[in-house]
């Protein structure tokens, strides 16, 4: 075990945990993306998906639990990581740094996006993830996503979601291929195929949830 | 022409610096960088009081020791070279041009705009070798190595030790540094042998020093004056990940 917490503790370790959570994250965004597309179905669609899902409960409770755990390492390690870097940068900084000449700005906000993600994450699941667990009526998710009160129906939520959604792509912009970058499989035969899937992730799949609130709040006049 | 330099001075480690400005008249655009600081420090010593302190050994962009952060860019505006391949018709007439030391906490300040890198000289002792008989000459070819892991070595072998790769990161990581100097002997034969604990050790030592985590930004990679690349960081990952899974 103790090569174990060696490497969690290393420098490059670290960077592995982060990549390894954030990539995993980024396979349940697919999964989650799938499921709010029923909502373009239809209330029956939409409705059938989510207690069809409901059923699977013992499965779904254990899913969420790796899935708590996973943002947890996630976060915690962006958290040590961010401060241990801030220590190794001195006590005086730079009274002139062209940061913008040398490096992206995606790349230097990440703790700051990732914590605006993590408002975001808590309000989310505040709203919607606990409603949905307290509303055992049948055929009431539809109307909670799309009603005024915790769904797009009200603007407050509606253009909260949208800006999450832009931060979630800006974050992916570094975060996807810099995941890559710290398995040490960037710059090889590879590279080309992981810049195309980087784009679906950092812009296709942050901009189709964005339809969402755009859909049910802004053009059906949900509010 | 003319320039005004805002200065970093600082007696010591132990006493705090401040930016001093100096007017520096009659700069020629054909001087180095150094060249126009030495007619200011003449002129200082002139006038009695202390030159300002910088490092500088070879001035032909080798030796690695003369770094400075200006206006704000590691060596410089320019791209590829080192401080003291930089000349003043990178500047124009009536600039203000900032000068500050390195700033990172494993680089601490000296004096003036010299800074202690020897947090370097310990990463390498920790792994920055290969263990061989030395004695006559050996044969040039008695080991086959490819052209491209040559290259690929040569490549990473030009690492300078400047320093520069950790100054313009924002977290003060010298993953760069460490991946040139992993790299140059984890593509050819003769780094085989020590290749597990090299890798570990020497980003062990890395994290010792109180050097920062990568985050992937490229900085270094954009202000790194021999245009090392960060295929090295990818390979000292990789190097990491095996011999660490590798148990
Ligand atoms: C919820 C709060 C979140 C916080 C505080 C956070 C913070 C961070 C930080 C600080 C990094 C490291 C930056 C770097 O290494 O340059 C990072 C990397 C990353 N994050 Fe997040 N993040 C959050 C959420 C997410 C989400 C929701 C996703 C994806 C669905 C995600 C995906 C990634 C990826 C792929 C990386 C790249 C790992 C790497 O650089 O090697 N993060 N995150
Ligand atoms: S990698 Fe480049 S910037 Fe860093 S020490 Fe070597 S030569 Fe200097
Ligand atoms: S003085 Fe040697 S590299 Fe600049």
């Amino acid at each position: 075990m103790n090569w174990f917490f060696q490497f969690m503790n290393s420098s490059v370790g670290k960077k592995i945990t982060m990549a390894t959570t954030g990539l995993l994250l980024c396979l349940y965004l697919v999964i989650h993306l799938f499921g709010n597309l029923f909502l373009y179905a239809g209330p029956e669609a939409f409705n059938l998906y989510v207690e069809r899902l409901s059923s699977l409960k013992p499965l779904v409770r254990v899913i969420e639990v790796i899935l708590t755990l996973i943002f947890v390492f996630h976060i915690w390690n962006a958290l040590r990581l961010t401060l241990a870097n801030r220590r190794s940068s001195g006590e005086i900084s730079y009274t002139e740094y062209q940061a913008h000449e040398v490096s992206a700005l995606s790349s230097r906000f990440m703790g700051v996006t990732g914590s605006i993600l993590f408002i975001f994450l808590v309000v989310h699941l505040q709203t919607i993830w606990y409603t949905f667990q307290t509303h055992h009526q049948e055929g009431q998710f539809y109307a909670v996503v799309t009603g005024n009160q915790v769904g797009f129906g009200n603007p407050v939520y509606a253009v909260f979601y949208l800006i999450a959604m832009f931060l979630l792509g800006f974050h992916l912009k570094h975060g996807f291929q810099s995941a890559f970058q710290t398995f040490g499989i960037r710059y090889n035969k590879y590279g080309k195929l992981i810049e195309a899937i980087a784009v679906i992730f950092w812009l296709i799949i942050p901009a189709t949830f964005a339809t969402i609130p755009i859909y049910f709040g802004f053009l059906k006049g949900g509010f | 022409m003319k320039v005004t330099l805002k200065v970093w001075r600082q007696k010591n480690g132990s006493t705090p610096g401040q930016f001093v400005s100096y007017e520096v008249d009659q700069v020629s655009e054909d001087m180095s960088f150094f060249e126009m600081l030495d007619m200011l420090n003449n002129s200082l010593v002139r006038k009695g009081e202390e030159p300002i302190s910088f490092d500088h050994d070879c001035r032909e962009g080798i030796c690695g020791t003369c770094g400075l952060m200006i206006n704000g860019r590691a060596h410089g505006p320019l791209k590829g070279v080192t401080t003291c391949q930089l000349h003043m018709r990178s500047f124009s007439d009536g600039d203000t041009i900032v000068v500050e030391p390195w700033r990172a906490r494993a680089f601490p300040v000296i004096r003036d705009l010299i800074v202690d890198r020897t947090a370097f000289d310990r990463i390498m002792e920790a792994g920055g070798y290969i263990s061989v008989r030395t004695g006559g000459a050996p044969d040039a070819n008695a080991i086959p190595i490819s052209k491209k892991a040559a290259d690929a070595a040569f490549d990473s072998a030009a690492c300078i030790g400047c320093g520069a790769c950790v100054a313009t990161c924002k977290n003060s990581s010298a993953m760069l540094f460490t991946a040139a100097k992993v790299s140059q002997f984890a593509v050819l034969p003769q780094g085989q042998v020590e290749r597990k604990e090299r890798v570990l050790n020497m980003v062990a030592q890395m994290d010792a020093e109180g050097f920062g985590a990568c985050t992937n930004t490229g900085a270094c990679e954009a202000e790194c004056p021999k245009e090392i690349s960060l295929v090295n960081i990818a390979r000292l990952n990789r190097e990491f990940l095996r011999a660490s899974l590798a148990g």
